[in-house]
């Protein structure tokens, strides 16, 4: 058999491949021949075969069959094969398999080798893939080199130590008498490692981080180091770019940052140096701001003086104006971290923070955009909104959603006033409308509705809005709402804070009659529309006729949504012209309740229609939030009980009996129509936009809830209801309560049907049930039950009650037959 | 580094708590990117190469005017991680870090080990990392340990790098006389006989020759 060829051979003869395939065949061809070696036990070339061996692996290509020959190369007594012996180790091989073990006694042999760089080679693959037995096996090897005086080995150890301490905890202690010279080592690479070790164990453990502060003194001596360091001429054995050793500077200044923390002494002890090191460092190169940025957390970190804080933002601020855009991005990021403590401080950099949403890269745009927000306050609303607005036009898609929503909050909290407000959110909605999250709409629905005395002004720059362009949906959806309410104001000109335009009822229906048409509206967008177009049939005078027509085409509307509503509309007009004013008034001022969010929204009654108009609207439209009690009323004696308590109805009297009535004959005429109560008892559904089939109906009330659980305090009760549409379709509500004087925490529900069933589990409303049965967590479990089949469940419980994991499973086979049948 | 290596990139990443690779572009579309990889978190091959292939190419996309850090995605560990590059001539050095390093001082980092290179291949070129990747590996070990710096005196590297190479030669030197006895046998063109020499046998006589020791 010829000698098997050298390593450089193989990437030559592998780099001359010019497809995968024909790589592969070479790789193969040469690893049947490395087997072979192997399994002739060759002892000469074992060394060659693992170092290709290697290569291969770092192509991609699998080497584990060489596991085993690298530790015969470790046993080995040449240094040449202990080198590749190791490297395969630390390469093939790490602690899920057990091989690995064998190498404990061989790496424990060359700890105590003559030849220190054996010693190094052992410590090397210890210190990167030693197993929790093997650091335990060997700890006291490495504690011994770690007092050696040899700096090679030493600084080896040092983070051999580093490695032990993570996989093995409890053995810091065995290190800590052997740390007590460290410090005191001339060589850096060993001061590094020990700076290194220490902090490590500073952070493990309360107690060393309070041994070190008080019994070792570490802050003096770091002091020490550092202040030689600074002070120290040129050294060319540790100077990068003019200065010395910024490495181990760094490192020094990160455990002052740990020793610091919370701790007022240390501070105080480190305060001068920080001083010193902020405006002595010479910041023209990368290394010298390295050190200065490292400087600043550590003054952000620690109790620091005042006045050195504020040094700290201001040296952050002078970063902000450095052409190296890494400065700027390390300076962004720490302004970030420190803008809610130093709030002021960082003010004063604004204008640079906000020239910085100019800059061309992303990153450094995105914190510049999150600090901008973190900054914007009362006094500096308007300018900074202006800012923002111009850098939401210009920038890249990815950051319109983020910062859309950020406006919306800021202008939220800060506006100076309604009309500015209105603005600002318009403004957004035309530039960025297709990026702004689905609760806008609503909200800004809300707004309009509230601010009464900006009606006019409100429908009119809306309606100019959209002339021409209904590409921004929400934008249109919130214009079609705004001129059916308001449509009056519209035509009779009334705004007095801009130009007031001529618009005729033709024209305004014109408008909506083409965003129904529009090929870009959606269908919610669609559903604005025609409901504007209706409510417009009794604020205008002279077009109600065009209203009738337009409402009746759409009863043949191949959307169903659509044409549902424009059925119903049509019934209106038809059978029920007496009470239609009264159904299509205006829309009563809403009380505001807390900030944004769908959620929020339904819980008023006043404000559920644009939510629910904006999820999917209902096909009865008008006002259905002011029907949700009376539909309570109605199904009285049923199980569905609100899980979000709706406020009292302020909804015009004359709705209140006539429409059950209507509801009546509707469905008498069988035009199909749901009630509203269920989805306003189950938000989930709203929100998920699940509300494709929300038609369920007072079949429900018929089926009895059952207790699927009761042990240890928790209780779980199962509701149900039938969908109308889809009756193989059962909602099953589960409300958890807690009977225990301590709340459970982290509780988890799942659930698990046979094969012939479909489970949909939606996300709980909350995941801690509080005690004394004082409230109630509940989800939505959609069963999806084709052939009607008796309804079984396995449930699995979990949870954290008492400071333990409770774990729970349980079957639940007592599902009343109305449940399925 | 040298300009005239103008079709080849080469990454190194590493990590706090580690792994290391090279990765060249001219070599990528029949080869694969890897140079030289180090992993010293656990993680299995199929991660492995799937970082090294969305690094190379979140890096070799990355425009001359934006900055050097990259926030980690999930397949790092997380944003807590950073992809910290450097870009010499035609050349991206990368390393993956936590937050436990100093992101600038990473930068001048790759600077010392791309110095520390130079020193040791005299001039430096993608092709000598290409064919002497246990070399490089080797250098790295002397400044990187189990994902955290070691050293960073370059003189120091060099010099110790030269003296464990001193070490291997002098066992070519003497030591390796055996081996290449031994392989001066097996290569012996004697068509008729090789299946009848037993080897095995040779190779453990040969060393015990004592006019080798």
């Amino acid at each position: 058999m010829p000698a098997p060829i050298r390593l450089r051979e193989l990437i030559r003869t592998i780099r001359t491949a010019r497809t995968q395939a024909e790589e592969r065949e070479m790789i193969q061809k040469e690893c049947a021949a490395i087997r072979s070696s192997f399994r002739e036990e060759d002892n000469t070339y074992r060394c060659r075969n693992v170092a290709k061996l290697l290569y291969m692996h770092m192509l991609g290509y699998p080497a584990h069959f060489g596991q085993l020959e690298c530790l015969k190369l470790i046993a080995s007594q040449k240094f040449t094969d202990k080198r590749i012996g190791y490297l395969g180790a630390m390469l093939l091989l790490d602690e899920r398999q057990d091989v690995h073990l064998l190498m404990t006694n061989c790496i424990k042999n060359d700890l105590n080798h003559s030849t220190q760089y054996v010693q190094g080679l052992a410590l090397c693959t210890l210190g990167c893939m030693g197993s929790s037995e093997m650091c335990r096996d060997l700890a006291g090897e490495v504690e011994k080199l770690l007092k050696t005086s040899n700096s090679y080995l030493r600084k080896k150890a040092a983070l051999c130590a580093v490695h032990v301490i993570r996989k093995v905890p409890e053995l810091m202690e065995m290190f800590l008498p052997a740390t007590k010279n460290l410090l005191n080592e001339k060589n850096h690479g060993v001061l590094h490692t020990s700076v290194v070790l220490l902090t490590e164990m500073c952070e493990r453990s309360p107690d060393m981080l309070a041994h070190f502060r008080k019994n070792e003194k570490l802050v003096p001596q770091l002091v020490r180091i550092l202040k030689n360091l600074i002070m120290s001429g040129y050294s060319p054995e540790h100077d990068v770019s003019g200065i010395s050793d910024p490495f181990l500077q760094v490192r020094i200044l990160r455990l002052l940052r740990i020793l610091g923390r919370n701790d007022d002494d240390s501070s105080e002890a480190m305060n001068d140096i920080l001083a010193q090191v902020a405006t002595n460092t010479e910041t023209s190169k990368n290394v010298g701001n390295a050190i200065l940025y490292e400087t600043v957390l550590t003054i952000m970190d620690i109790k620091s003086e005042s006045g050195l804080r504020v040094l700290a933002i201001n040296i952050l601020g002078r970063f902000l104006l450095n052409n190296d855009k890494n400065i700027r991005y390390v300076a962004l990021t720490s302004l970030l971290k420190t803008v809610q403590t130093d709030h002021n401080a960082v003010q004063r950099h604004r204008s640079t923070i906000v020239d910085c949403l100019k800059d061309l890269d992303v990153s450094i745009k995105r914190r510049a955009m999150e600090l901008s927000f973190a900054l914007v306050n009362g006094n500096n609303v308007r300018g900074m909104m202006k800012e923002l607005l111009y850098f939401l036009d210009s920038c890249e898609p990815e950051f319109k959603a983020d910062c859309a929503s950020g406006i919306f909050l800021a202008a939220e909290k800060y506006a100076p006033s309604k009309r500015w407000h209105i603005d600002t959110i318009m403004r957004v909605l035309t530039t960025a409308g297709s990026y702004v999250r689905d609760d806008a709409v609503p909200n800004l629905i809300q707004l309009i509705t509230n601010s009464v005395e900006m009606h006019a002004y409100t429908v009119q720059r809306l309606y100019k809005a959209i002339l021409g362009d209904y590409s921004q949906q929400p934008l249109v959806q919130v214009a079609s709402w705004c001129i059916g309410e308001y449509g009056d104001l519209l035509v009779s000109g009334q705004c007095e804070e801009e130009e007031p335009i001529q618009v005729t009822e033709d024209e305004v229906l014109d408008i909506l009659e083409s965003v129904l048409i529009s090929n870009m509206s959606a269908s919610v967008t669609r559903g604005y529309a025609l409901t504007a177009i209706m409510k417009l049939s009794t604020r205008f005078t002279c077009t109600v006729n065009r209203i009738k027509k337009v409402v009746s085409i759409y009863g043949s509307s191949i959307d169903v949504e659509l044409q549902q509503r424009a059925v119903e509309y049509n019934a209106l007009f038809k059978k029920y012209d007496h009470m239609r004013p009264a159904l299509l008034e205006r829309m009563p001022v809403m009380e505001k309740v807390t900030t944004n969010g769908p959620t929020d929204i339904v819980q008023t009654n006043g404000e559920t229609e644009p939510a629910v108009l904006e999820t999917k609207p209902p096909p009865s439209g008008l006002q259905p939030a002011s029907q949700a009690n009376d539909l309570l009323d109605l199904l009285g004696g049923s199980d569905i009980t609100p899980v979000i308590p709706t406020a009292p109805t302020s909804k015009p009297a004359s709705a209140g009996g006539e429409l059950l009535d209507l509801l009546g004959d509707l469905n008498l005429t069988g035009s199909p129509i749901s009630a509203p109560a269920p989805q306003i008892a189950q938000p989930p559904f709203l929100l998920d936009g699940l509300s494709s089939q929300p038609l369920f109906n007072d079949i429900a009330a018929g089926i009895p809830s059952i207790t699927a659980y009761n042990k240890n305090g928790l209780k779980i009760d199962f509701t149900f209801e039938r969908s109308n549409t889809n009756p193989s379709v059962t909602v099953i509500t589960i409300q958890a309560s807690n009977s225990t004087e301590l709340d459970m925490t982290d509780f988890v529900f799942q659930a698990a049907v046979p094969k012939t069933f479909q489970l949909q589990l939606l996300s709980p409303s909350s995941s801690v049930i509080p005690a004394f049965n004082s409230g109630t967590i509940t989800q939505v479990i959609k069963v999806l039950n084709p052939q009607k089949q008796q309804l079984r469940m396995r449930i699995k419980l979990t949870y954290n009650h008492k400071g333990s994991a409770m774990q729970d499973l349980a079957e639940v086979n007592n599902f009343p037959p109305q449940s399925w049948q | 580094m040298h300009a005239n290596h103008t079709d080849a990139r080469l990454c190194l990443l590493s990590s706090h708590a580690g792994y290391y690779t090279v990765l060249a572009e001219i070599a990528f579309k029949v080869h694969g990117p890897v140079l030289l990889r180090v992993f010293v978190h656990i993680m299995s091959e199929d991660t492995q190469q799937q970082i090294i292939r969305e690094t190379f190419h979140l890096v070799s996309k990355r425009d001359e005017n934006v900055c050097n850090f990259l926030e980690g995605g999930l397949l790092i560990g997380g944003s807590d991680n950073k992809l910290i590059y450097r870009h010499y001539a035609t050349l991206y050095f990368v390393f993956c870090v936590d937050s436990s390093e100093s992101e600038l001082g990473i930068l001048d980092l790759i600077q010392v080990f791309v110095e520390t290179l130079d020193k040791c291949f005299e001039n430096v070129c993608e092709l000598d990392l290409i064919f002497h990747v246990d070399k490089v590996h080797n250098i790295l070990a002397e400044m990187v340990m189990g994902g955290m710096v070691l050293e960073t005196n370059m003189n120091e590297i060099v010099t110790q790098i030269d003296a464990q190479n001193k070490l291997e030669k002098s066992e070519a030197g003497l030591a390796g006389a055996p081996a290449r006895a031994v392989s001066a046998v097996k290569n012996m063109n004697l068509p008729e006989i090789p299946r009848n020499i037993n080897i095995g046998d040779i190779s453990i006589k040969v060393p015990n020759l004592p006019s080798f020791k």
